[in-house]
């Protein structure tokens, strides 16, 4: 079922069913009976478009995670290999290839994800098994429809590869997936961007544009305005943590593909007379997205508003049960119980999110949340931002988490407009010191990318651009927000920010600003067919290169 | 039944053969296709070459050349306008329609062996194909001459001569040849030799002379020795006809003359002078022919080409007898007469429009009409038929107008093409079946690009399959144009192709290339917009600089990558680095590359580049690989250097400290048999202080200047850890803490020791005082504390840490320090 990706402006289901029907095609393609290979870090992105049953209408009957060696029996007639065109997975089909039963042989395919590769076929031409292939095919996946107002690419080393490695491949995919996307829902007329990577993009995608010339497509603009934003415009709202619902579910526990798991304690069935007596032992598995209603209804709520949510819908549910002994007459009967399953579903829905609430406030009631935050909160108003900081000194003598660290310190880098060289070496030799010398390589990368930096000369610009674009409100209304900056009680995302000044009053209110960010900032106008041209309130689509 | 014929003329001829078709080998293209004359071809005298000759339609001449090659023994052209030349030692000539040589292929050792006897070329839906008659009586075919499988059938019972006659067929997907033998007939598949009876062959026949298979392969026509046509399904199941033509000698060739969905069959047989066509009924229409004659069989009719004139015979389509047919009362014919009156400003117009009205058959009439027009061939006629149509129009609402419209415009195409100049002689009929894709191919193919993009606009056809298309040809053929400069070509493609969409400019550049013109192609890829399409022509061009800047511009990864694959392969390792020096971005991914693949050649490149900070961070990388302590130490030894070298002190010093702690490791784990090695600092320590080696840590504090607070913190935590109370008070007391005492009050809390923890109340400050009374579960104290301080908020806080039944003085104590707070 898709029916979250109906509830935004934009039905993104299109998108889907066009992902779903190429599937369905390749697969069909290899006839008969069929056994799917995965490369592992697919599967999640996969489960975002298809299920396991549209796998089967398609007569694949087995899957297999993608390992060296032979690849396990089974009687098909198809080895389907979906993978990412990666050369160290092709040695291992090349492996998988190579050891297949002679007497027994079965037909190979493979599918790359989002896109063939010349290099890979290559590599697979080397190692003498290209031939070995009927089918070869590449199933573009670039866009994800996540949820109904939500597009992933679900790639998620593509910060690391755009600033560390400088290898913009994803880059590439970002720009293909948007002519994709602009073939099914109309050109989008304007394109506005900040910084090196959204520059590239934009320039990839008229490029591409020239390329298709002469095969315009004929649809109504659906997206009015496309906003091309680099990550490293923005670095300090992912460091930041966050505090909405959702944002605290994935900051504690995660959240992967549309799916989190959760400790199972929580979640055991009480049944009345054997109390505890068989704790599940896997974890709890959730999907979490806009087709449940509850979640839809809070997931982007502050979490201080969210129990009041809860306690409200538990007394709508418990009402509705209630009515039950309203009902008199047969007709009401029969209304009720035909109201049941959607009852009944809201009522195990509601016990999840109380339960999940419940195990976070756990968290965020604790002192050390409390601190973390308030330490947090002083580097984002700019408070002491240019000294070491005792807090992060002494969360490195109690050897919190690295990653807790670590985000404190590019914050405070971040919102200081790098550290006093002094400041830095302490704190990476307090790095060095308690988590290990092996973490000089983190630590490096950390400033090649930017994320922690030694102080230029520059003035340090970041109270002006706070003051600007107004990042940090006071008297933040957590229960009912009229400003953005509830979402992490108090800081408004930078990159938020942005796209409003854009859509009111405009980029040229803040050019002194923007020119501060990293990067240029640009604006393009895409053709639209004669005839086709939009109608008002269109809804703004935001794309980050991470 | 009645058969109803007409003879159009097509074209006088425009050429000028002094003997007519006499002794000449001829061969026409089907749909108004080109024709090929091999003239002096009977002659055979080894003095005078035969010349072969290519005309369009009209008779313009296209191509003429002395042929050179060996006997030919048929003509024919394929279904894209190339002429196949088959010799009598079974090789195919392959020529353009302007005689230019293609190809050649061979129809196997042993037809070049036995030598051909006879051949034919036929059409299927698979292309074109080749049939032959060997020297040995054996048949091979080749059913696709662009994907040459070769079949020889069967042998044919008791055949000891040629047979008098036999055709190609197309029938269950599959292409059979059959073959009389006298009065036996035969079909020969890839399996079998089937002997077959035609039903109701007439029995006076003692032999089959002449066979012709109808150009969808539907009907058989027999002609036998006794004059009789049989005419009948090709699957020998149904007999149609048969008809007498009362003369007894073979005939010169023999056609099917029908139109599609026709209710009777009609065949065509030319004798010398003499053209008899058969039907149902027993008479025969016959025709007089003045001169050496050829029939070219098409789907609705057949062309009958001649010294001087080009004719096309065909059976009178429905519409057009309804309308024309002498005091004709359907409704079309009224409608033109209504027409024709209205012109004339005559109130009869009104008559003839009421009649047909009252019959309701107004639409009827302008649908007759409108299908009568596309059968006209006098643009005159056309025009009055649509004028007529229009009219009835008129007095119709609602009537769509898709049918009239698109006949206008068929019309002015099809008028266009049939001109003169253009010879594509083409029926409406053809026209639709051949489709405006497969014409403007053909248009394009005789060079006719103006025309081609003219019916392309006109038609409106997407720019894409259109206009585009043509201009790709045009350019095509302009790239090889030798006697223009490359920058005068260059330009003139570039101007033409300038707004046309989706131009492969990589497909001409190829041609270019192919023509030896490697500048002008270098100079047409330029245009290209996809790189993606650019890149493997400069590769193969040997341009690899520019692929490589062109692979990067695309921003396609893969791409990159192939490029420098290639680079890596075709260069030197200096070459190849050098290059990759001035792409940063190929730098970069090829570094990705050797991170994963080629460690060494990761090395090599940050030597290249003198970066000193990433040959530090290699070495460092290089030294978690490694298991042996020498080792480790050797290369990060060398890490060292390096990070002197990039003048960064401060990762040259933590290297030097990680060494140093790790040979200090080494040497405690030799003395103490703890395990340490690979450990941070912090752990070390840690582990030192947990097994009581105090002075060990004390040293490793010292040498590695730890911060104060750091070590307090670690050694009360390792010392709470295990329990040894003693040495930690003992601790407490050396000297001030730099974390103050609140955090041994609550380690000690930690660990279940209230009795510990009280010690260090006194020593906290006196910010911390509550909280340490709190820790310790001393609601008094931290009370008193609290007060002491006249803090609001610390007030709360031990409030709400009071339990209501126990702690009842203590809270009204508070409230009031509380209000007194509030109020100061």
């Amino acid at each position: 079922m898709a029916s979250h990706l109906f509830c935004g402006r934009v039905n993104l289901n299109i998108l889907r069913e066009a992902a779903r029907k190429d599937l369905r095609e390749f697969l069909d393609k290899c006839s008969g009976s069929k056994a799917i290979v995965w490369d592992e870090y697919l599967t999640g992105p996969f489960g975002l478009i298809a299920q396991y049953s549209l796998l089967k209408e398609h007569e694949v009957e087995k899957m297999f995670t993608l390992k060296g060696g032979r690849i396990p029996s089974a009687a098909v007639k198809n080895i389907v290999f979906f993978v990412r065109p990666r050369l160290e997975l092709m040695d291992i089909i090349a492996e998988n290839v190579a050891s297949e039963d002679k007497l027994h042989p079965r037909d190979f395919h493979i599918l790359f994800v989002p896109r063939r590769s010349l290099l890979c076929e290559q590599r697979l031409k080397e190692k003498g098994v290209l031939n070995s292939f009927t089918n070869i095919d590449e199933y573009i996946l670039d866009l994800i429809p996540y949820d109904g107002d939500l597009l992933s690419m679900e790639s998620e080393s593509s910060f690391r590869e755009c600033y560390l490695e400088s290898d913009q491949t994803s880059l590439y995919h970002a720009a293909k997936g948007l002519m994709t996307l602009q073939a099914l829902y109309g050109t989008i007329p304007q394109i506005f961007g900040k910084g090196e990577c959204a520059r590239h993009v934009a320039n990839m995608m008229l490029r591409m544009k020239r390329e298709f010339a002469g095969s315009h497509t004929q649809i109504l603009p659906v997206f009015d305005t496309l906003l091309l934003l680099d990550r490293n415009v923005d670095l300090l709202t992912p460091l930041a943590t966050q505090l909405t619902y959702e944002g605290l579910i994935d900051e504690i526990f995660s959240i992967t593909n549309g799916y989190v798991k959760l400790p199972p304690e929580k979640f055991a069935q009480k049944k009345q007379g054997e109390g505890g007596k068989d704790l599940p032992t896997e974890p709890k598995k959730l999907q979490l997205n806009s087709a449940e209603e509850l979640y839809a209804e809070i997931r982007d709520k502050n979490f201080n508003a969210v129990g009041a949510a809860l306690s409200k819908k538990a007394k709508v549910i418990s009402a509705a049960f209630e009515e039950r002994h309203n009902a008199k007459t047969v007709g009401e009967i029969k209304q009720f119980v035909s109201q049941l399953p959607h009852m009944q579903a809201a009522r195990s829905s509601l016990a999840n999110h109380t339960s999940i609430a419940e195990l976070i406030k756990d968290i965020t009631t604790s002192e050390d949340f409390f601190d973390s935050l308030t330490v947090e909160q002083e580097f984002m108003t700019g408070v002491d931002t240019d000294k070491v900081s005792t807090y992060i000194e002494d969360c490195v003598a109690q050897k919190d988490p690295l990653i807790k660290i670590l985000r404190l310190v590019c914050m405070q880098s971040v919102c200081n407009n790098g550290l006093k060289q002094k400041v830095l070496d302490f704190y990476k030799r307090e790095i060095l010191q308690t988590y290990g010398y092996k973490h000089i390589l983190t630590l490096k990368n950390l400033e090649k990318v930017g994320l922690l930096k030694p102080q230029s000369t520059m003035r340090n610009n970041y109270p002006t651009i706070r003051k600007t674009l107004k990042l940090w409100m006071e008297d933040t209304n957590e229960q009912n927000p009229n400003d953005i900056s509830y979402v992490y009680s108090g800081y408004a995302p930078l990159s938020v920010r942005l796209t409003q000044v854009l859509a009111r009053p405009g980029w040229r209110s803040i050019e002194e600003v923007l020119k501060m960010l990293p990067g240029p900032h640009f604006e393009e106008r895409q053709q639209v067919p004669t005839g086709l041209h939009k109608k008002r309130n269109k809804p703004v689509i935001l794309v980050k290169s991470a | 039944a009645h058969l109803d014929l007409k003879k159009i003329e097509l074209y006088e001829m425009g050429w000028n053969l002094k003997d007519g078709l006499r002794e000449c080998l001829v061969a026409a293209a089907p749909y108004g296709g080109p024709i090929a004359l091999l003239k002096g071809h009977y002659r055979r005298s080894p003095s005078a070459r035969p010349q072969l000759e290519i005309y369009s339609s009209s008779g313009l001449p296209l191509a003429s050349f002395p042929w050179k090659s060996g006997v030919v023994k048929q003509l024919g052209w394929t279904v894209s306008d190339d002429l196949l030349c088959v010799q009598e030692d079974g090789t195919v000539l392959v020529y353009d329609l302007w005689g230019g040589f293609k190809r050649h292929f061979s129809m196997g050792n042993e037809v070049s062996q036995s030598q051909v006897l006879e051949t034919k070329i036929f059409h299927s839906p698979y292309g074109t194909g080749v049939a032959i008659l060997t020297g040995a009586l054996r048949f091979t075919l080749a059913t696709n001459i662009d994907d040459i499988k070769l079949r020889r059938l069967p042998e044919v019972p008791g055949l000891q001569e040629a047979p008098s006659c036999w055709a190609v067929l197309t029938q269950d997907r599959q292409s059979k040849v059959l073959v009389a033998n006298g009065s036996q007939l035969f079909i020969l598949d890839n399996t079998a030799c089937t002997p077959v009876t035609p039903p109701g062959l007439s029995p006076q026949a003692s032999s089959i002379v002449h066979m012709c298979v109808s150009f969808s392969y539907k009907y058989l026509a027999l002609l036998t020795d006794s004059g009789h046509v049989w005419m009948g399904t090709s699957n020998l199941k149904e007999k149609l006809s048969e008809v007498d033509t009362k003369i007894k000698t073979p005939p010169k060739q023999m056609a099917w003359c029908r139109r599609p969905k026709s209710q009777q069959p009609s065949a065509v047989v030319m004798w010398d002078g003499l053209l008899i066509v058969v039907g149902e009924c027993k008479e025969t229409i016959q025709y007089h022919l003045d001169d050496d004659s050829v029939l070219v069989p098409e789907l609705d009719g057949v062309r009958i080409i001649s010294g001087t004139h080009h004719e096309l015979l065909q059976e009178v389509p429905g519409a057009c007898e309804e309308i024309f047919k002498i005091a004709s009362m359907a409704p079309g014919a009224l409608l033109l007469e209504a027409h024709k009156e209205y012109e004339k400003e005559s109130q009869k117009a009104d008559e003839y429009l009421r009649e047909i009205k009252e019959q309701s058959l107004l639409s009827e009439a302008v649908r007759q009409c409108v299908e009568a027009a596309g059968h006209e061939h006098e643009p005159e006629t056309q025009k009055t038929l649509l004028r007529a149509a229009s009219f009835g129009k008129c007095f119709l609402s609602n009537f769509p107008p898709e049918q009239f419209v698109s006949m206008c415009r068929d019309l002015r195409v099809l008028n266009a093409v049939r001109d003169y100049t253009v010879g594509i002689p083409l029926t409406h009929t053809q026209f639709k079946q051949m489709t405006v894709q497969v014409l403007i191919d053909r248009l394009v193919y005789r060079k006719l690009y103006p025309l081609a993009i003219e019916v392309c606009r006109y038609l409106k056809t997407p720019e894409y399959q259109g206009v585009s298309r043509v201009l790709k040809h045009w350019a095509c053929y302009k790239v090889q144009q030798k006697e223009e400069s490359d920058e005068v070509i260059a330009k003139a493609v570039s101007v033409k192709l300038a707004d046309a969409a989706g131009i492969s400019y990589s497909e001409i550049a190829t041609k270019a290339y192919e023509s030896g013109r490697t500048e002008l192609a270098i100079k047409l890829l330029e245009f290209e917009p996809r790189s993606g399409e650019q890149v493997p022509l400069l590769l193969k061009m040997k341009k690899s600089p520019l692929a490589l800047s062109k692979a990067i511009e695309s921003g396609d990864t893969d791409l990159v990558y192939t490029v420098v694959m290639y680079l890596k392969n075709e260069l030197n390792r200096g070459d190849f680095f050098m290059m990759l020096r001035n792409q940063p971005v190929a730098l970069s991914l090829y570094k990705q590359f050797c991170k994963h693949q080629e460690q060494d050649t990761l090395k090599d490149l940050f030597n290249q580049d003198d970066d000193h900070e990433e040959l530090g961070n290699f070495y460092v990388k290089a030294s978690y690989k490694d298991q042996r302590l020498e080792a480790r130490v050797a290369l990060l030894q060398s890490a060292v250097d390096e990070y002197y070298k990039a003048k960064n002190d401060f990762s040259a010093k933590t290297t030097e400290d990680e060494m140093r702690l790790l040979r200090f490791q080494r040497k405690l784990e030799e003395e103490k048999d703890e395990q340490l090695v690979g450990f941070s600092l912090q752990d070390t320590m840690t582990t030192l202080l947990s097994v009581g080696l105090h002075k060990h840590a004390e040293q490793l504090y010292k040498d590695f200047r730890v911060p104060d607070k750091r070590f307090w913190w670690l050694k009360l935590k390792a010392l709470a850890e295990k329990e040894d109370w003693e040495e930690l008070e003992k601790f407490g007391k050396t000297k001030k803490s730099p974390i103050g005492y609140l955090p041994f009050v609550e380690v000690c809390i930690k660990h279940h020791n209230k009795y510990e923890a009280k010690k260090y109340v006194s020593k906290v400050t006196p910010e911390q005082k509550v909280k340490a009374h709190l820790a310790v579960g001393d609601m008094e104290g931290a009370a008193e504390a609290a007060i002491e301080r006249r803090n609001e908020s610390e007030i709360s806080t031990v409030l709400s840490r009071c339990s209501a039944t126990t702690d009842h003085l203590l809270m009204e104590r508070l409230n009031r320090a509380k209000a007194t707070a509030v109020k100061k």
